[in-house]
């Protein structure tokens, strides 16, 4: 459903937004021969028809020829994919893992200087924006310490369609600033939500239970405690997935970074549309995968959930 | 995880490590804007050429000298003022493997003949070519062309067989915005071939193991990484992710200089920065009077009075600018030093014309400028803007990438306009030919001189130098006189690099890597 | 008109609120950190003698000159010059107030449509609460930077080129207020619900109130609280998410800069020894946002508990 209308959204903006045909052709091009280009693209045909090949196409992962750079999108898509989820994933992993253990540490020491510190710094990095950490990630790292790259990918290695920068040094090194940059906004917010999760469950019941049973602190905290507060932590970092792919647009910017971010900012600022609505479809895509992934995984680690699909199912 | 699996990525492992480990001699250069095409005919633009050079060839070509030598003609001569004769070197192959005979120059001409060729122009006075026999090209022309060598050094010559067989027998159509296999493809005759090509992200370039020539370089791959924003560029030489810049930011080479391990380069460049106003507009398309002030010759000289271009020089290049009188420099066929000279920078002058022209309180007028092409270029219109607002000329810039910028200006959409100008032949005849020349296809000031035409008319066909070099100097009188461009300045350019990897630097600031090498 | 005035700032006076703020550092801090910045921003010709906007008033050889502390540096020109001879300070000032327009126009334009929206589906429930909960759910899951990066991509391809540069600035608040106002409507309607059931809500209805009355005379003001607490929050967002644009180079134009676009211009700079130039604006920006967020922080656990 939502995949429908993402993708007549991206439709209308193929066909509405300046006309295809003006974008394809040169100035002298004659009436009659726009007519006729008209004709063979099926711009002719009714909008229902128009838009029923373009989901057809769009399925297969055709969204016809880049304006600025005259190749087919799906090519440069391809071609830009590998860079944007490697940097994605690995700043989601950097978020989740940093942002859930300072976390819990806040919310196990609520009133330590060290908690102050850390809650003051992410509500700092609340206030920085991804470019300006980026620009300072730079400045420190690449120019004055000179110890990492500050732009691309470094050496990459083709596996198949795949082209990945985990398997070499400077593809390693190349990554840090970058995924680091992408992860510090997403981490923020995973630690003020772990810490207040760990906050309102130390004050239930079967903690209290747990502990007067003498269960030592350590196991109540970690089996206990975050074990019930990572639920919704699954849940953002989930939709986080999401929006660090939106942010990655910034980080690829700033660190030329040759993903699919960086290729959609050079469209907004060319109105290239066929790359902007192929970029439109996959985001939406991505979306729709993440939030049924989020509900699967929700199954495994709620068994309440699992115990009510059951029942209705059973 | 599987012990297969485990093996693979091992396996994948131990190939980076073998192949980092063995004596790959790789250049990584940057610039901040890339090749438009591959197509060798379908743009004649600065990066454009820079990146084809290394890949194709021409009949003849310059050294690192600047001086016309042979490259795929062994020798030539001219049996009358318009009948020359290529002889050709046999041992030429494409990098496929072909032999390169005389069909494929025959058919490389007339193919930068085509209407969609960029080059169309530079070549017009070449009226036939045909082949005599496998190694021996005959050129007619339509009338004594004392520069016919200097213009085809640039047209590079393709294979026949490729173009017929990848529907790339004629130039791409640029202009129409026409994808080609030949825009992305490429397959010459020379020192390097390109092996991957994303536009706008990474070229990769390796050593033509058929290529004819006495290798003077030891690299085996060249990776042309463009960067637009000039800080990353910077950042990104000085980490050591770039070997080479060949468009160095002029604020940061004082900083590049004094890192250990790299160095900085610099030369004057044949290229002119220069500003055109449209002439013949009845109104200006993005003016407030009704009418179009260019058209006064007073407006233009207030403009160009306005123009401080000393500041210019100091602040935005940094001192690396040689201030204009001409669009043409040193070197070049016609060039004297009393030409190059500026009419002086006096606002309150400007201000007077302006107003004696009747635009007291001046106009408003929408600059264009490209902002990934020249020095600075859009610093420069800024400083421009400033400038000219203080003779109460309302200026509005329009900064956009190069790409858009060229294709507008073609499409006749520049009120006033941002420009620079090579000289590639080392003849001014190029600059009248493109600039001048009523209807000229770069003449988008509309600026038209019967007397200049005639004198572009001897400059093709005189062979009596003396007479030639008169008309020359007529013509630059002429267009000087009227103002018919603004120019600015001379590029100086700089590349950095460093410090084992050895690029000569050349005043048109093509990198030649067949005379590169990294220690 | 005196004792008004009087009666209200007593009432101020003894509300929790004000109670709570004297108490909080934090608040009296940033609060008058924003109201120096908000003050020096909307009056900056009363601030510095410089117009950066007023070509024929600059002159390029001022160009580069560092803060005034420094070597090099001109007393007249206190935090720099930049690459065009413009003081930096009358720069970021300017800058400032086109961010803080952006910002607030944009945080308004999504408080007035989310909480029209908001309130309206939980006073009246149905399909239609439905489908609008439904719009913010999906646009929810779309993030902000991106919704605004769409925004303006169409917009320059339906607008044409000449227009696009005056009417940048009506798309960015468009664009950004589009992106925010699902948090307004879900917060307000969440509000609503809780007032939609309490006494003086059914009170008003058995004597015939008509709707439109009592969701905007009655229930508008209790639920203002929480929409406020979000509203300060989003204009933090709000300002970010326009430096962020025009440093991408899709937000206002470079002839009348914002602090995004004044960073960008810098990071030319920033290699070149004239870090002054990216600097005190990104700095500028950061402690905008910073106080903006700390104010929010405090209103959040001052005003409304639950929301934390």
């Amino acid at each position: 459903m939502v995949m429908l209308i993402v993708a007549f959204v991206s439709f209308s903006l193929f066909n509405f937004v300046g006309d295809p045909i003006n974008n394809m052709v040169g100035e002298e091009t004659s009436d009659e021969e726009r007519a006729e280009l008209r004709e063979t693209l099926g711009l002719m045909d009714p909008i229902y028809v128009q838009f029923s090949r373009f989901v057809v196409n769009a399925s297969k992962g055709e969204f016809g020829i880049s304006y600025q750079l005259r190749r087919p999108v799906s090519e440069l898509i391809t071609e830009r994919l590998p860079a944007t989820i490697e940097l994605v994933l690995i700043s989601a992993l950097i978020a989740l893992v940093s942002g859930t253990l300072l976390g819990v540490y806040t919310g196990i020491n609520r009133k330590g200087f060290l908690s102050d510190i850390i809650l003051a710094i992410s509500l700092l990095g609340v206030s920085l924006p991804t470019f300006v950490i980026g620009i300072l990630f730079i400045y420190l790292f690449a120019v004055i310490l000179g110890v990492l790259p500050s732009f691309g990918r470094g050496e990459v290695v083709d596996i198949g369609f795949w082209s990945t920068g985990f398997l070499t040094i400077s593809g390693l090194k190349a990554i840090i600033l970058p995924s680091v940059t992408l992860s510090l906004f997403q981490m923020t917010y995973i630690i003020r939500l772990v810490r207040a999760e760990m906050m309102e469950i130390l004050q239930t019941d079967y903690i209290k239970f747990a502990r007067a049973r003498g269960i030592s602190e350590k196991s109540i905290h970690y089996k206990h405690a975050l074990k019930n507060g990572l639920i919704p932590v699954i849940t953002i970092a989930g939709i986080n997935i999401g929006t660090l792919i939106a942010f990655s647009i910034i980080t690829e910017t700033v660190f030329q970074w040759p993903g699919m971010g960086f290729l959609f900012i050079q469209a907004v600022q060319f109105v290239d549309i066929p790359i902007m609505s192929a970029y439109l479809v996959f985001i939406a895509f991505v979306f729709v995968m993440i939030n049924f992934i989020v509900d699967i995984l929700y199954y495994f680690i709620d068994p309440r959930i699992r115990v009510k699909a059951e029942a209705v199912s059973g | 995880m599987k012990p297969k699996n485990l093996l693979k990525i091992l396996l994948a492992f131990l190939f980076v490590f073998a192949s980092s480990q063995s004596f790959a001699k790789t250049i990584k250069w940057s610039m901040q804007g890339d090749s438009l095409t591959l197509d060798p005919h379908a743009q004649n633009e600065g990066p454009t050429t820079q990146v084809s050079r290394q890949i194709y060839e021409a009949l003849v070509t310059r050294g690192l000298d600047m001086s016309i030598g042979p490259q795929l003609a062994t020798k030539w001569k001219a049996v009358d003022p318009n009948t020359w004769y290529f002889y050709l070197r046999e041992d030429v192959k494409f990098s496929n493997g072909q032999k390169m005979t005389s069909e494929d120059v025959v058919f490389s001409i007339l193919r930068a003949k085509q209407p969609t060729s960029d080059f169309k122009e530079y070549i017009s006075t070449i009226s036939g070519v045909k082949a005599i026999d496998d190694y021996t090209v005959q050129i007619k022309t339509s009338k004594p062309n004392p520069i016919l060598l200097n213009q085809l050094s640039n047209i590079f010559i393709m294979s026949k067989q490729w173009s017929n067989e990848n529907f790339a027998v004629v130039p791409q159509n640029w202009d129409a915005g026409q994808e080609t296999f030949s825009a992305t493809n490429a397959m010459g005759t020379g020192p390097f071939k390109i092996t991957l090509r994303e536009p706008n992200t990474k070229t990769v370039f390796k050593k033509n193991g058929k290529w004819w020539g006495d290798v003077e370089h030891n690299i085996t791959e060249i990776q042309l990484l463009p960067i637009k924003n000039a800080a990353t560029r910077v950042a990104a030489l000085l980490s050591g992710e770039i070997d080479i810049v060949t468009d160095a930011p002029v604020q940061d080479l004082a900083r590049i200089t004094a890192s250990a391990g790299h160095k900085v380069e610099s030369t004057p460049q044949m290229r002119t920065i220069f500003l055109g106003m449209d002439q013949a507009a009845d109104k200006l398309r993005s003016g407030n009077t009704g009418d179009n002030p260019f058209k006064k010759k007073e407006v233009r000289q207030a403009l160009y009075q306005a123009i401080d271009i000393e500041a210019i020089k100091k602040k935005v290049m940094r001192g690396l600018s040689e201030p204009a009188g001409i669009i043409t420099f040193p070197g070049v066929t016609g060039y004297t030093k009393a030409l190059d000279k500026r009419l002086p920078y006096d606002v309150d002058a400007a201000k007077k014309l302006l107003a004696d022209a009747g635009y007291p309180n001046g106009f408003d007028v929408e600059l264009r400028c490209p902002n990934d092409r020249y020095v600075n270029d859009e610093a420069i219109c800024t400083a421009v803007v400033g400038m000219l607002g203080k003779i109460g000329v309302n200026v509005n810039l329009f900064a956009q990438t190069k790409s858009k910028h060229f294709k507008e200006l073609k499409d006749d959409q520049g009120d006033f306009y941002m420009l620079g100008w090579g000289v590639p032949t080392l003849d001014s005849h190029y600059v009248f030919h493109y600039l001048y020349e009523s209807g000229a296809s770069w003449n988008k000031v509309n600026f038209s001189d019967a007397d200049v035409d005639a004198a572009i008319r001897v400059m093709e066909g005189e062979v009596d130098l003396d007479k030639r070099n008169a008309a020359i100097a007529k013509a630059w009188k002429i267009v000087r006189d009227n103002i018919a461009y603004l120019p600015l300045h001379h590029q100086v350019i700089s590349w950095a690099s460093k410090t084992n990897v050895n690029v000569p630097i050349r005043p048109n600031n093509e990198p030649l890597f067949r005379f590169s090498s990294v220690n | 008109m005196d004792s008004k005035n009087l009666t209200l700032f007593n009432r101020i006076k003894d509300s929790d609120i004000y109670f709570s703020f004297i108490k909080s550092p934090t608040a009296i801090v940033s609060t008058v950190i924003l109201i120096i910045i908000f003050f020096c921003s909307f009056f900056v010709e009363l601030v510095t003698p410089y117009n950066p906007f007023d070509p024929s008033s600059l002159s390029l050889m001022d160009a580069f000159t560092p803060p005034s502390w420094t070597e090099d540096g001109l007393a007249k020109f206190i935090l720099g010059t930049d690459g065009q001879g413009r003081d930096m300070l009358a720069t970021i000032l300017y800058g400032s107030r086109i961010s803080l327009i952006v910002g607030f126009s944009a945080v308004i334009f999504a408080l007035v449509l989310g909480v029209s929206l908001g309130l309206t589906a939980g006073y009246f429930g149905g399909k239609y609460e439905m489908i609008i909960m439904r719009f913010t759910d999906v646009q929810l899951t779309v993030p902000s930077i991106l919704m605004a990066l769409l925004v303006d991509g169409i917009a320059r391809g339906i607008i044409s080129r000449e227009l696009h540069d005056e009417m940048a600035i009506y798309v960015l608040i468009f664009a950004i207020g589009i992106s925010e106002w699902p948090q307004f409507a879900r917060v307000s309607r969440a509000a609503t619900l809780v007032e939609k059931n309490k006494d003086y809500v059914s009170a008003s209805t058995i004597i015939g109130v008509s709707n439109l009355i009592i969701m905007f005379k009655h229930i508008l003001p209790n639920i203002m609280r929480p929409v406020l607490v979000i509203g300060t929050i989003g204009l933090a967002l709000a300002i970010i998410a326009e430096a962020t644009l025009s440093f991408l180079g899709v937000g206002v134009p470079p002839t009348t800069p914002s602090l995004g676009t004044l960073i960008r211009l810098g990071n030319d700079f920033l290699f070149s020894g004239e870090w002054w130039i990216t600097f005190f604006p990104a700095i500028f920006l950061v402690i905008l946002a910073f106080s903006i967020n700390l104010l929010g922080d405090w209103m959040r656990d001052t005003l409304n508990p639950k929301l934390n």
